[in-house]
């Protein structure tokens, strides 16, 4: 059968049938099963309004049980079996014991740090510029335009951006055609040594300063005990990071850029991270900037009054009246963005397919899924992708019964 | 809104100056990538994109002569124009490439053999030679030459109809239709009904319910990979079309429910209350009054869904076969991007075919797109 009319038929088949099995299953149930006649009618209507609304549900549960409530707990099964035979821990043991997997873990723990505060940062900068200008309108429908864009498609459009020749021919990739513009004079150190080493040192800053701000409170309450693992988690990711940026800063400064040559930006290790992570905030960006900028519209213009009027400064304005307002918005915009980061899959295996140590947990997990065949340790795999987003899961579900209320 | 700035000039300039910078930084990638494709690979080989809009003085890649010969004065001659495009000006040439640019243009070269050669500055040539070239290697020219913009269409005509890497572009954008527009509409139905019962009925375990939605909203996909294929597998539908449309289905609903029951619930209470004094009928009051009243909330799901299966690759790769009837624009480009990585007037193109349609959606729908993000940004 042609897949054009099988859609076809399909559509027609989904809709009818939905339609029908509404339709009918309320007739039924009014007209069969508690006819609203005779002497029951009074208890027959009750009874039957306490059904309906599992009539209504039923499609939905089914479905929603079947594609993804059952798959949850048959991956969890097939992570504790090899070939069929319950093998307890092991799968995850030989999972731990792949240099691979930890590979992952890092460059996963890093996507995690820098694409949720970079796609914030330049959403909320996005939305602070274009909210001023009259034609903010038309830059925000560009700047969202890359969320329209698949993964896919956006890999190949950055490749073009690290595509790299040989040197004598001329550059086709912008980067390199930049990078070659440099040549060691006092410009590119200031650029490309002194910028890195501050960046670097203020984010190393900014992370110290939010951990503390975060323990101080945990060590002077009084340890309970729910509090304590997670301050020591709290402590053990800033430390890490901060660790992570005094060795970028190490390595800026030992360094010898090569001026003059062509880089093949996606295989130099641990930095072609960063330009798999471009590809991924140049999408998210956009979204962040929709949705902070609905959230800066709504602050109450009577806070930004009184600020002037007190002779605040834009920055001050910005950073201590309205960034505050709008935390909630933030955390939701950095939670929605860390879950996509750890599904992420399609620029991994479309840029990289991991090689150049830039693999990720989802494309650890398809690699051994779909390419190794090894059921076992491929479901493990996803049970930490399902771990690592279970903290997310269990906050949404927290606020959303904290709003039915 | 006024500029916060207070009026100050300098500051307003700096932020309209900032506002464009970031834009560009945005839009570059995109354009950089559209202008090559409307390219020729010759020219995307030997000069970025960028310098497409202006005349480009650059080494052209070498050119064998071709033409009929002529008997003229005791020779053999071979007349005609290097170039297809007309405006092309040689500033100097050569016939190996050691020296591609051994010769001004006008200059008589001698090949040996009593063969000369020679390149006016129009690209006009004229080869001749005291014996015929029957059968004979002509030679190739080199040539360094100013070119002035020039864009084709035939990257796309190419793509879209002749099969590469096993598989037409066309074919891929029919397959990428087929999957998106049954995966689209079904599940707007099944939620809708839903959110409806969530949003306006009473029953025990409704708040869990909702919970429960709230919760499977980021439930990595990932999880559902092999147990639901070899559900499928169990079930007879295998690697199907009717295969990813229920896992589409099954995947897009927690955010349609979502969506749509957050949008009921704002819904004004007395219609409905007032329906159902009339005597209405739930089904009825859903047809005749959630549902029409719903529009903005449905479109806005419509359009993630369809942006969603449009734009996916991981489903498609694991519930979709690899058939020419069945690999979609996603797969097809990540194939590309592996067996012909270095062709970027392919790629720019393919790539191109398979963001058109997402763009055009997004460009005239953009109002429920951003209505839809901020009713529901948790997925």
């Amino acid at each position: 059968m042609n897949p054009a009319f099988q859609a076809v038929l399909t559509i027609v088949i989904g809709v009818g049938g939905c339609i029908g099995y509404f339709y009918a299953s309320n007739l039924f149930l009014d007209k069969v099963v508690f006819p609203a006649r005779g002497p029951e009618a009074g208890r027959n209507i009750t009874r039957a309004n306490m059904v309906r609304p599992w009539l209504f549900l039923m499609p939905a549960i089914v479905a929603l049980g079947l594609y993804l409530a059952y798959p949850v707990f048959a991956s969890f099964w097939l992570s504790l079996n090899r070939d069929g035979t319950f093998v307890g821990l092991a799968n995850y043991q030989q999972m731990m014991s792949e240099p691979k997997f930890w590979e992952s873990m890092r460059n996963n723990l890093l996507w995690l740090v820098v694409v949720p505060a970079a796609s914030t940062a330049f959403g909320l900068l996005a939305a602070q510029l274009t909210d001023r200008i009259w034609w903010g309108n038309l830059g925000k429908s560009l700047i969202f335009m890359p969320m329209a864009i698949s993964f896919v498609g956006a890999s190949v459009i950055w490749k073009l951006i690290y595509d790299t020749r040989p040197v004598e021919q001329s550059q086709i990739g912008i980067l390199n055609a930049i990078w070659l513009r440099f040549e060691g004079g006092p410009f590119s150190i200031l650029l490309l040594k002194v910028l890195p080493i501050l960046f670097l040192a203020g984010f190393g800053l900014i992370v110290a300063l939010v951990a503390w701000s975060f323990v101080r409170p945990l060590l002077a309450r009084g340890q309970s005990a729910a509090t304590i693992p997670l301050g020591l988690f709290v402590a053990a990711a800033a430390l890490w990071l901060i660790w992570q940026c005094a060795s970028g800063i190490l390595g800026v400064l030992t360094t010898t850029l090569n001026y003059g040559q062509p880089q093949t930006w996606l295989t130099i290790p641990f930095y072609n991270n960063f330009f798999l992570m471009v590809v991924l905030v140049w999408i998210q960006a956009g979204f962040a900037m929709v949705i902070l900028s609905a959230a800066l519209r709504g602050i109450p213009s009577e806070t930004i009054e009184a600020a002037v009027l007190d002779g605040a400064n834009p920055f001050q304005i910005f950073f201590r009246i309205m960034v505050p307002q709008i935390m909630g918005t933030i955390v939701v915009v950095w939670t929605t963005i860390t879950i996509v980061v750890l599904k992420v899959f399609d620029i991994v295996l479309a840029m990289t397919n991991g090689q150049w140590e830039t693999q990720v947990l989802a494309n650890f997990m398809y690699d051994k899924l779909f390419r190794a065949f090894d059921v076992g340790v491929g479901s493990a795999a996803a049970m930490v992708i399902m771990l690592l987003v279970t903290p997310i899961l269990v906050w949404n579900v927290y606020n959303a019964r904290k709003d039915m209320r | 809104m006024d500029d916060g700035v207070g009026g100050k000039p300098l500051l307003t300039w700096a932020l309209h100056l900032s506002a464009a910078i970031l834009v560009v930084l945005w839009v570059l990638p995109t354009f950089g990538l559209l202008v090559s494709s409307f390219r020729t690979g010759d020219q995307i080989a030997t000069s970025g994109w960028w310098r497409s809009m202006t005349t480009q003085e650059s080494q052209l890649p070498p050119i064998r002569i071709a033409g009929d010969e002529v008997a003229r004065d005791g020779a053999f001659v071979i007349e005609g124009n290097l170039f297809a495009n007309a405006a092309t000006t040689v500033s100097a040439w050569g016939t190996s490439s050691r020296e591609p640019q051994a010769f001004e243009p006008g200059a008589v070269a001698d090949l040996g053999d009593g063969q000369t050669l020679t390149v006016d500055g129009d690209g006009d040539f004229v080869l001749s030679s005291p014996a015929s070239f029957e059968g004979a290697r002509l030679p190739r020219v080199f040539t360094t030459a100013a070119t002035p913009p020039e864009f084709t269409v035939q990257n796309y005509g190419m793509v879209l109809f002749s099969p590469l890497a096993g598989q037409s572009i066309g074919q891929a954008f029919l397959n990428t239709l087929t999957v998106a527009i049954p995966a689209t509409i079904i599940p707007i139905l099944i939620a809708a009904f839903a959110a409806y019962a969530l949003a306006w009925m009473d029953f025990p375990g409704r708040a869990l319910l909702v919970a429960a939605v709230v919760g499977l909203l980021v439930v990595p996909l990932q999880l559902a990979l092999i147990p639901l294929l070899q559900f499928h597998n169990s079930i007879g539908i295998g690697k199907s079309y009717l295969g990813i449309w229920l896992a589409h289905t099954g995947f897009g609903l927690p955010l349609a429910i979502y969506l749509l029951r957050n949008y009921m619930v704002g819904l004004p209470r007395d219609i409905i209350e007032n329906a159902r004094v009339d005597g209405a009928t739930e089904f009825e009051i859903f047809v005749k009054i959630i549902l029409p009243l719903s529009f903005p909330a449905l479109a806005s799901f419509a359009i993630f869904q369809f942006l969603w299966t449009w734009n996916d690759l991981l489903v498609a790769l694991v519930f979709l076969g690899t058939s020419n009837e069945q690999q979609v624009l996603t797969a097809n480009l990540v194939n590309l991007l592996g067996s012909r990585g270095g062709d970027w007037e392919i790629l720019a193109t393919a790539a191109f075919v398979s963001i058109a349609v997402p763009l055009l959606v997004f460009f005239a729908m953009q109002k429920y797109l951003v209505r839809g993000l901020l009713a529901g940004s948790v997925k």
